[in-house]
């Protein structure tokens, strides 16, 4: 049973991390529109120039 | 968006080419770009694909020019009957002025710039497609991405290779109109905050789901049995945890409570922030004691809901606001100034006064001035409500905001800006909306009393039990705060809100304000418009004394005016193929000359009384009694005359629309009353009220915006609850005065501004729907708040005979919550076609 004094830091440690994962994704705008990256998934990238992954967000987070 | 959606088709109806008579039926082929049928007088036999107008051959050349033709493949069948592309032909000059580059442009790295608009015509995913592919167009854009939620376009460009309205014109040209953002530190301001709220949700969530994890566990502990080193961990843990919940994810409430502490007004986070820190420090205290209760699962439970129930509501209202900014965008800001012979598209705020613009016809004036050149006929229904145009010629004044509607005209610039009529009607807007009392919601006001009981309850639960057991009096009187902090009391109101702004966009109203759901459910005196909201706002042809032979002939001599007798004749009669040999439109009527197939070309005449008659010196008896006749009723009248002799004469009104006297049947039920308030000619009104046959307190004509606005103060200085419906920039500081200004759908950009709640469908009936909705929603909120004090009855009981255990308040909590959140959101509240 004491084990538990060990499995509990490591659960709050996991916790941490997907909160901080959150954290950035809220902040980097990942959650600002969602309904658009839904269509530009289905348009296929057939040619034209290599598009910067997500430039957008990082700007607006500085 | 739907209203722009709705405002598109019909505009293309209108503007589209006139629909010929067919003399044998041809087959129909469809339009290669938009998917319409091709007008027969533009089919080209020999041609393989078709089009139906300039616009779509343009925008089908560019698109296979640029290697994008997989536009057609992208988008679905039925997004292809979207239309004609729309191009305003603007050339965006402005866009290349140097403060327009230094306030709207952002700069990229290696020099590019970057720029945000809004788009029209966007309808559906291919033309999202289309959008992003921008760059395969013009070379100088590097990317372009587009935000639906939003309905903005951000370009990267660089400046070097082309300027910005190089980058409009393209957009233009392939029917997506740009407009400049309005506003981009608002947007940004307001991005910050959902972001921020979002970001506290999330560690609400979190923290709640854990420390309910070992809250479990020390539940299971008091049943079972545990180690005592085994509850104090949990215990410590649950506070590691519940702290940040409480004071990062929580603090939105605590800043609310002492906001309302401050101002001595009632508002739901008081006694929110009150179970909070007395549910925090107990709890706190007895980990720290290592005895006593703990509540941190249901604190952070709470906090979570709570902030659930914001959020939603904060999401739902920003979709009503941001679709009033998108149109706010759409006013037109620029003017084309001239400069010895040169033309220049400047921004309005580049004028001083005594700058000289040109007006074309179709255009609206930006300015104050007066004309130094040309006459014209101007629509000034956005200023004064008037339904007919104001015949203008060299000396006149002109206002901005009207339209020009027959010739070109140049106007001396007298004011600018906020020192127009307009600008200084605006700014009364501003003024009158900011003194505006805000409301106070009825949650807020229950929670005002809600506070006294639960601090006078504390009180004397402290005071008994510390006389009958000292040691447990704290943990009941925490047991008793947080138990009746109130999650559900607080949620009720959100949640239906929030629900109810959603179903309420569904059917055509946009509430910019919950509160406003609260103002218009209970009855008080609406104050209707007339031009625009009881009526149509355009004239139609409603009777018709002639050979109706001559119909056609008529038809032809309008078909090519923007005067709106002229668009009232096409739209009522069918079109032909009648072609003018000679067109002269003069101020008050047009003269031509026209030959009908095998016989001679004829003289015709169609205008104005005073036109008419200047023209052939006299007019018969029978002619002038029917015209006055027709004047007295509230019509115009138009005569036709052919060769010289007076042939027909036709009447125009300003039809009453379908729906109104069904929808304000439907209010009166509710125990509203009406009134009407119209810069239009009494006799119009009194026409318009006759025909509309419902009770009304008033009916006034001949009212100014500044005067509908004193009509409206008046009013509310008696006491009365007053909401105004109108569509104009006349009734905006009529509107910002009422209790709730009601924009119907069509209004100008500045009256849905001042609006607090807007219709996105034609017609009345939406405004009888966000009334009937508006009652139920408040019933499912009383029912909600009900609810929850009974809920929390319960919960006083038990903790002031000191029966509650954080167990009991673990399971009470959510299950009022449960209920509360499924009555807000499974009752009905705006639907379609319903009874109250």
């Amino acid at each position: 049973m004491s084990i538990i004094f060990l499995i509990l830091p490591v659960t709050l440690f996991l916790s941490a991390g997907a909160v901080a994962a959150f954290a950035w994704a809220t902040r980097s705008g990942q959650f600002d529109d969602l309904e658009t990256p839904g269509i530009r998934l289905l348009h296929d990238e057939s040619s034209g120039k290599a598009r910067p992954t997500d430039q957008k967000g990082e700007r607006e987070a500085g | 968006m739907s209203p722009k959606g709705g405002q598109q088709v019909s505009a293309a109806v209108e503007i589209g080419t006139p629909a010929p008579v067919r003399v044998c039926p041809p087959p129909e082929p469809n339009c290669a770009h938009c998917g319409l049928p091709v007008p027969a007088a533009r089919l080209e036999p020999k041609r393989e694909t078709q089009f139906c107008c300039d616009g779509c051959e343009s925008v089908f050349a560019i698109l296979h020019g640029a290697g994008l033709t997989e536009y057609y493949t992208q988008r679905g069948p039925s997004d292809a009957r979207n239309g004609t592309p729309q191009r305003s032909k603007r050339k965006f000059e402005e866009l290349d002025e140097p403060a327009f580059r230094q306030s709207r442009c952002q700069p990229q790295v290696g020099g590019a710039l970057s720029c945000e608009f809004f788009v029209e015509g966007v309808h559906c995913s291919a033309c999202v497609w289309l959008l992003e592919r921008l760059p395969r167009v013009t070379p100088a854009v590097f990317e372009a991405r587009y935000d639906l939620t939003r309905s903005v376009l951000q370009i990267v460009w660089d400046p070097t290779l082309a300027p910005l309205s190089e980058v409009a014109r393209a957009l233009d040209s392939l029917g997506y109109t740009p407009h400049p953002t309005y506003s981009t530190t608002l947007a940004a301001e307001q991005r910050k905050g959902d972001r921020a709220l979002l970001l506290r949700l999330g560690i609400a969530g979190a923290a709640a789901g854990n420390v309910m994890l070992m809250a479990l566990a020390l539940y299971s502990g008091e049943y079972a049995g545990m180690a005592a080193e085994y509850a104090t961990f949990f215990r410590w843990g649950s506070l590691a945890i519940a702290t940040p919940a409480v004071f990062w994810g929580g603090n939105l409430f605590f800043r609310g409570g002492l906001a309302s502490l401050r101002t001595r007004t009632p508002h739901m986070d008081l006694p929110v922030s009150l179970g909070l820190l007395a549910g925090y420090l107990g709890s706190a205290v007895n980990t720290l004691r290592g005895q006593g209760e703990v509540y941190f699962d249901s604190l952070c439970t709470l906090i979570f809901l709570l902030l659930v129930g914001r959020y939603l509501q904060r999401t739902h209202q920003r979709r009503s606001a941001k679709a009033s900014e998108l149109l706010n965008a759409l006013a037109p800001t620029t003017a084309r100034l001239i400069e010895g012979e040169a033309l220049r598209e400047v921004p309005a705020s580049a004028l001083r006064v005594g700058d000289i613009v040109e007006v074309r016809e179709g255009e609206r004036v930006t300015v104050d001035g007066v004309i130094c050149n040309g006459g014209s006929a101007l629509d000034t229904s956005l200023l004064t409500g008037e339904s007919f145009p104001e015949e203008v010629s060299v000396g006149d004044r002109v206002h901005a905001g009207t339209s020009n509607l027959s010739a070109p005209i140049r106007v001396r610039v007298e004011s600018v800006g906020s020192d127009t009529r307009l600008g200084r009607l605006m700014h009364s807007v501003e003024t009158t909306q900011r003194e505006r009392a805000p409301i106070v919601r009825f949650a807020d006001r229950v929670a005002g009393y809600f506070v006294q009981v639960i601090v006078a309850l504390a009180a004397f639960t402290l005071l008994v039990w510390s006389r009958l057991d000292a040691s447990h009096a704290i943990d009941h009187t925490v047991a008793l705060l947080v138990v009746t902090c109130p999650c559900a009391l607080g949620m009720a109101t959100p949640l239906a809100v929030s629900a109810a702004l959603r179903a309420a966009a569904r059917c055509g109203v946009l509430f910019k304000g919950g509160e406003f759901i609260e103002e218009l459910a209970r009855p008080g005196i609406i104050v209707f418009d007339k031009t625009g909201t009881l009526t149509e706002g355009r004239l139609a042809l409603v009777s018709w004394s002639g050979d109706e032979a001559l119909k056609p002939l008529v038809r032809a001599v309008e078909a090519t005016s923007g005067h709106p007798i002229a668009r009232a004749f096409q739209r009522s009669i069918a079109g032909n193929d009648l072609r003018c040999e000679a067109r002269e439109e003069h101020p008050g009527g047009v003269r031509a000359r026209i030959a009908e197939p095998g016989r001679d070309a004829r003289d015709v005449l169609v205008g104005s009384i005073s036109f008419v008659r200047a023209i052939l010196g006299s007019l018969p008896i029978w002619a002038i009694n029917l015209a006055q006749a027709h004047a007295a009723a509230g019509r115009t009248p138009v005569l036709v005359a052919i060769d010289g002799e007076v042939s027909a004469i036709a009447a125009f009104a300003d039809t009453i629309r379908a729906d109104a006297a069904s929808s304000l049947k439907r209010l009166a039920e509710l125990g509203f009353q009406f009134e009407v308030l119209s810069g239009d000619d009494q006799r119009v009104v009194d026409a318009v009220v006759a025909e509309l046959g419902v009770p009304l307190l008033n009916a006034t004509g001949g009212a100014s915006p500044e005067a509908k606005l004193a009509t409206i103060s008046a009013l509310r200085a008696q006491g009365q609850r007053v909401f105004m419906v109108g569509d104009g920039v006349n009734d905006a500081a009529a509107m910002a005065a009422a209790n709730v200004g009601v924009a119907v759908h069509g209004g100008a950009e500045a009256c849905l501004s001042a609006a607090d709640v807007f219709t996105t469908r034609p017609g009345l009936e939406t405004v009888a729907l966000a009334a009937e909705g508006s009652k139920r929603t408040m019933r499912v909120i009383r029912i909600g708040i009900g609810l929850s004090l009974a809920y929390n009855a319960l919960g006083i009981a038990l903790a002031v005979t000191g029966r509650l255990d954080p167990l009991w308040a673990a399971v009470l909590m959510p299950l009022s919550s449960i209920s509360v959140v499924t009555a807000a959101l499974r009752a009905r509240t705006f639907t379609q076609s319903s009874t109250p």
